[in-house]
């Protein structure tokens, strides 16, 4: 007999047919495994909405809180407008715009005239509202700016500034950790779920390995399973969050009248949702099956 | 080609299986190994594949160092070996025809070489039933057969034989040892592993005699029956 080993060829197709043929034949486990995964989904959906809705806001809010940097009252106005240049080198300093003292007053009388009457515009100072690329930075920014010559006096909200980075990073916090148990649960399941399929298929298992298979060849299988039930519920997933943020913001907006709350329309997000869940799911899967397997691969 | 030498394996719970075996399995030979329960034989198929390792020695299985073998190389080494159990150990929900194929799927053989080579071992192998029947529809000797041809159908150097006989009837052990013997005409090298002494003295071939972890006699003698075994209780 001759000892001519059978050539390598793509088994693609017998680890699909595998995978799904053991999707059926646990069938209660692998709709538990979708549902969970669903469940996870939408859950940590809903908080990345939440956030996202929250971080509108905020950055709405943030782009109001900027810095007054008023420059010394001896300079001229062509002076005072040089050192502009001088700010933007700081970092942080997204941008400057200069505002002269007769600016200012006109502004101030045209807001107010009857409680300015008698004042010039001497009685102000030229100035520049700063915007900063982060608020977290706005102290060490006040520090920089008072150093830069011809700057008298800087003036900025740094207790406003201050709650929007503590609000920012607990959301933050919050939302890691909630995406940290959700995810540890999904895997949890579905290792579960190919678990019991490789126990029920051990013998097989341990026949393979006796006639040469190799650990990828056995593992195959078990991962497009886990992979086809983290897609399957990836999907669901997605169509139901979908769904329920559409319900949610119309009686958001019907509530509010659409004036106090602006909400963001799923389209916005739809993209990155798709391809967060699909990533989730894949990953999920993937990683449950491999957790499985493990065990029955070490001979 | 199978060699042991100095080879001790002792279990993580203390069992000394193995001490000091040495032993020589030349390309092409037939060899029965027997000895009592505890003697050390299933320790030795399962060093030949790769299931445990030795403690000391080298075990070299078809051109594989075993004590050194790295996990991915030992599916390698299996492919070299046909490997045949007391309990048959066939999948229950495959039929005949796709227990046979799927010892070659997994190798990954083509589709048109397994259409090809199944049928051709179930006829060496002398299966005469519908291929498609499930294993559990056949007598335990067409069992057996099945799951020699799943072991021939890789074309394996060796073949290993744990108690092939143990679930059969003395003709379809018979059978079966005659079927092992005309497999290793063809070129196959045989190792049976087995405690039947008068079906291992139907035929003169090398016998390997194991008791307690030793090898304590190697050759053409047949299955002689040592003090070890045959020591009755005295007062």
């Amino acid at each position: 007999m001759s000892r001519k080993q059978p050539r390598r060829r793509n088994n693609l197709g017998y680890y699909l047919r595998e995978g799904t043929s053991s999707i059926f034949t646990h069938g209660f486990m692998s709709f538990a495994s979708v549902v969970i995964i669903v469940a996870c989904l939408v859950i940590m959906g809903s908080f990345l909405l939440v956030a996202f809705n929250i971080n509108d806001m905020m950055e709405e809010a943030e782009s109001r809180n900027q810095i007054m940097a008023f420059v010394d009252e001896e300079l001229t106005e062509e002076e005072a407008r040089d050192i502009e240049r001088h700010i933007l080198t700081i970092s942080n300093v997204e941008g400057a715009t200069f505002i002269s003292r007769e600016q200012a007053w006109a502004s101030w009388i045209y807001d107010d005239p009857e409680r300015f009457a008698g004042l010039d515009e001497t009685t102000l100072r030229h100035r520049f509202i700063v915007d900063l690329e982060d608020i977290a930075g706005m102290e060490m920014t006040l520090n920089r700016l008072e150093q830069v010559p011809g700057i008298a006096e800087v003036r900025a909200d740094t207790e406003i500034a201050g709650w929007f980075v503590t609000a920012r990073n607990v959301i933050a916090t919050v939302f890691i950790v909630i995406i940290a148990v959700l995810l540890a649960i999904s895997i949890f399941i579905i290792s579960n779920t190919i678990k019991l399929a490789t126990f029920d298929r051990r013998e097989e298992i341990a026949i393979m390995r006796m006639v040469g298979a190799t650990n990828w060849f056995i593992r195959w299988p078990f991962i497009f399973q886990g992979f086809i039930l983290g897609l399957v519920g990836a999907a669901v997933a997605f169509f139901l969050q979908w769904g329920l943020y559409g319900v949610l913001t119309d009686q958001i907006l019907v509530l509010s009248g659409g004036e106090l709350i602006q909400v963001a329309s799923f389209g916005e997000v739809a993209e990155y949702m798709m391809l967060l869940f699909l990533g989730t799911g894949f990953v999920v899967g993937i990683l449950g099956s491999a957790l499985a397997i493990r065990n029955y691969l070490k001979v | 080609m199978i060699a042991m030498k100095d080879v001790h394996k002792t279990y993580d719970n203390g069992t000394r299986a193995l001490k000091s075996v040495s032993l020589t399995i030349q390309d092409g030979e037939f060899a029965f190994m027997v000895g009592p329960s505890g003697s050390g034989k299933s320790t030795i198929i399962k060093l030949l594949t790769a299931e445990v390792t030795p403690n000391e020695g080298t075990v070299l299985v078809n051109g594989f160092m075993v004590n050194k073998i790295r996990s991915r190389k030992k599916s390698m080494m299996r492919r070299t070996l046909g490997i045949i159990f007391q309990d048959f150990r066939l999948i229950e929900k495959k039929s005949v025809y796709e227990n046979v194929a799927f010892a070659m799927r997994v190798t990954g053989a083509r589709e048109k070489d397994i259409k090809k080579r199944v049928p051709y071992v179930l006829d060496l192998v002398g299966l005469n039933v519908d291929t498609d029947r499930r294993p559990e529809e056949l007598s335990g000797g067409e069992q057996q057969r099945v799951a020699i041809a799943r072991a021939l159908v890789n074309n394996p150097s060796t073949i290993i034989a744990d108690e092939p006989t143990g679930n059969l009837d003395p003709v379809r052990s018979l059978e079966i040892m005659m079927l092992l013997e005309k497999i290793n005409e063809l070129g196959t090298t045989v190792l049976v592993v087995t405690h039947e002494r008068h079906l291992v003295n139907r035929f003169s071939k090398r016998v390997i005699a194991l008791d307690n972890g030793r090898v304590i006699s190697d050759g053409m003698k047949g299955y002689v029956i040592h003090e070890q075994e045959t020591a009755a209780p005295t007062e």
